[in-house]
């Protein structure tokens, strides 16, 4: 590993490599993915089964209303700049891995 | 007032004259950005150019349509809770498109989906399936842009026909992209976005200084398991928040409860209508049997068909390419979900406030239902301070000249760029001079903007997002399993893309146009005359609920369908994988840094010319 650049090219193209990449970068898809799915997928089972909780009023709105209507923008917001950032270090660090 | 008013019939001049300058301006700003780019490479060396900041203005002034600006207050005044679903799904679609595509199809380096499907499967047969499914989901969703046209026209012109409408605008608009005007030019897009912003906030900031905030405003509803002592609706005085003023509702108003909570209206239509045929005495045990379960499938089918939806829609993924590297496509991605999450809180607060204060708009129906409570909801303060209600109803109609001219147009390039390029210049004539072809353009938009004019002026009895929700579901078991699948997993074949795709697409829209041929027979204007032969589909449906939903809304059955066919077929047929299936996906998921796309476009220059 002492010469970079024909070596460089045989670990890009290797098998391990593209299985590697694929793998970090799809689980952070996923976990960030799992977190908006529970979020998004449990509301309606929170309306189904809680339903006296969720008309709980706050300010005006019902919980729910106030959920749907309102925050789920901003958590949306907060998950994507967390997926950015990462995802971003996990380039610049395949990259590195490869030139180092 | 004077003889130049009388004239007009009775058009206000403030809400005439914004309108106008806001299509004038348009109008202009596409001419004018015609002149200076010429080519598509233009638009998009051009689109390499600019700055994150404009980029997502861009992107957002494109995605958001008549059913964001008038649809999503119209369907919460009619349906409440359950139509929440929409605009936040609708941002929130996003987010998957960020996750698993946005930044391996930009990587790769093609323009469009069917860009795309030729690419990763060396297959231009391909190609021209995939071209397909741009004229499908654009007519989809062309129709709702026109519906839009034809209730603001008729909001604006009272006593014009809704058909008047739709044929002004749409021919228009047909026109100027015909003639090479409206390129979707990122500036022009950008505009627009911030026109429409401008135009939902301040009416709505102002329209609640005056009458109450948007949590007041929710409060004045009796939600379930509360007291009601305000029932009658008449004066608000005892339910939770006091002071706000409310109409009473009219009869074909729904209930509060059933309106604040969630299973409402909009999801539980199929089970009441199949209640409503059964016998007095066996009603209440078939609801509380039914009505629940069932609409929690309709929520969770409408989650699926939006947010996968969102990430198959051809005209917004073709611009994530105009950002200059990945960082920035990123960025851009998280500022459009800002940028449209910010817009899509304000549309139901007119929804809110039209079900307190003009609950006439329930008995209206087609262009003068619920589908125009946004145009119509600022002129209320003008009894109070004259002038002023009727500019603002003037800014929200420009506001709705921006958001269906812009979709339109949009769609209408994408959709005869497909047809022009690919059907006639890779399939008819390929061996077409670029003069034909440029005939074959223009050609091609008038036909399509005919089409789409044609159908919709039969939509005038749907509702303007719910036609919106249906192209998202074509979409979702289209195109979203396509680009999933084929970034994701590299076992993928042709034919089986070829056939999740068709099949589940195929599938999706004929459960949308079914529904629709059922709804359309159920109105009782000349449209029910129409589709009178389709009433027995509504007798049926009556008889099974669940089908209708599914009917409804397809996405829950269609999208797993589609991939499961892709896995079937693909393994049955894995000796055809593509050859150099490893370098495309290193192309698809290695950082940019390593320049590989480079390396790939070499390897290929023998291969399928461009």
């Amino acid at each position: 590993m002492s010469s970079p650049t024909p070596n460089h090219d045989d670990v890009v193209h290797s098998e391990p490599f593209l299985r590697s990449l694929m793998r970090r970068q799809l689980a952070l898809s996923i976990a960030c993915a799992a977190t908006f799915l529970v979020a998004l997928l449990g509301l309606p089972l929170l309306n189904y089964f809680a339903p006296d909780f969720m008309a709980t009023r706050v300010a005006g709105f019902t919980l729910s209303w106030l959920i749907l209507g309102v925050l789920f923008f901003p958590f949306v917001w907060i998950i994507s700049y967390v997926f950015i950032k990462r995802s971003l270090r996990l380039e610049e660090a395949e990259v590195q891995e490869l030139r180092r | 007032m004077n003889l130049h008013l009388a004239f007009f019939g009775g058009v206000d001049p403030w809400i005439f004259t914004f309108s106008f300058i806001t299509v004038a301006v348009t109008l202009w700003m596409g001419f004018r950005s015609a002149k200076t780019s010429k080519t598509a490479s233009d638009f998009f060396v051009a689109g390499r150019s600019v700055s994150v900041g404009w980029n997502a203005s861009a992107i957002s002034g494109e995605y958001l349509s008549a059913a964001s600006f008038m649809g999503i207050a119209g369907m919460v005044m009619s349906s409440g809770y359950d139509a929440l679903w929409y605009p936040v799904c609708y941002a929130c679609g996003y987010l998957f498109l960020l996750l698993f595509i946005a930044g391996p199809l930009r990587r790769f380096g093609a323009y469009t989906i069917p860009d795309f499907a030729e690419g990763r499967f060396d297959s231009p047969m391909f190609r021209k399936i995939a071209v397909c499914f741009v004229l499908f989901i654009g007519f989809f969703y062309t129709m709702p842009q026109m519906k839009g046209a034809g209730v603001t026209l008729a909001y604006i012109f009272p006593g014009l026909p809704y058909w008047v409408g739709v044929v002004l605008v749409g021919a228009v608009i047909t026109l100027n992209v015909a003639l090479g005007g409206m390129k979707g030019i990122t500036l022009v897009q950008a505009v627009q976005y911030w026109i429409k912003l401008f135009a939902i906030t301040v009416p709505v900031f102002v329209l609640m200084a005056v009458v109450g905030f948007y949590n007041g405003q929710v409060g004045a509803n009796v939600a379930p398991g509360e007291t009601a002592t305000a029932a009658s609706g008449i004066q608000a005085s005892a339910s939770p928040s006091t002071s706000i003023e409310r109409k009473p509702l009219v009869a074909k108003a729904p209930a509060d409860t059933a309106w604040i909570a969630p299973f409402g209206p909009l999801t539980t239509k199929a089970v009441n209508a199949a209640a409503a045929a059964l016998p007095v005495e066996q009603r209440a045990t078939f609801l509380t049997e039914h009505q629940k379960p069932y609409s929690l499938v309709y929520t969770y089918s409408l989650i699926i068909a939006l947010v996968c939806g969102t990430a198959g829609l051809p005209h917004i993924l073709v611009r994530f390419y105009t950002n200059p590297d990945g960082v920035a496509a990123k960025k851009t991605t998280m500022w459009v979900m800002i940028l449209i999450g910010v817009f899509y809180v304000f549309p139901p607060v007119f929804g809110v406030i039209g079900r307190n204060l003009m609950p006439e708009l329930y008995s209206g129906v087609g262009a003068k239902g619920t589908d125009k409570v946004v145009l119509e909801l600022p002129t209320l303060i003008s009894a109070k301070y004259g002038v002023v209600g009727s500019i603002l109803s003037g800014i929200t109609c420009a506001g709705a000249f921006a958001a269906f001219m812009s979709t339109f147009s949009g769609l209408l390039v994408s959709m005869t760029g497909a047809l022009a390029h690919d059907v006639y210049g890779r399939m008819l004539r390929p061996k077409s001079s670029s003069a034909e072809r440029m005939v074959a353009f223009k050609l091609a938009a008038i036909l399509i903007g005919g089409v789409a004019v044609t159908l919709g002026c039969f939509v005038e009895p749907l509702e303007i997002n719910f036609m919106v929700g249906q192209a998202f579901a074509i979409a979702a078991a289209s195109y979203f399993p396509l680009l999933f699948m084929s970034v994701w997993w590299r076992g993928m074949t042709m034919k089986g893309a070829a056939t999740g795709m068709l099949t589940g697409g195929l599938c999706a829209l004929g459960a949308a146009a079914l529904t629709n041929l059922g709804t359309l027979a159920l109105d009782k204007g000349p449209m029910g005359k129409i589709f009178a032969n389709f009433a027995p589909l509504n007798g049926y449906w009556a008889e099974h609920p669940l089908l209708r939903i599914l009917c409804e809304q397809p996405a829950i059955w269609s999208v797993p369908l589609a991939i499961t066919l892709m896995i079937v077929v693909s393994k049955a047929t894995s000796d055809q994988v593509p050859a150099d299936i490893r370098m495309k996906m290193l192309v698809l998921h290695a950082p940019e840094k390593l320049g590989l796309k480079q390396e790939y476009i070499q390897d290929h220059q023998a291969g399928a010319g461009h």
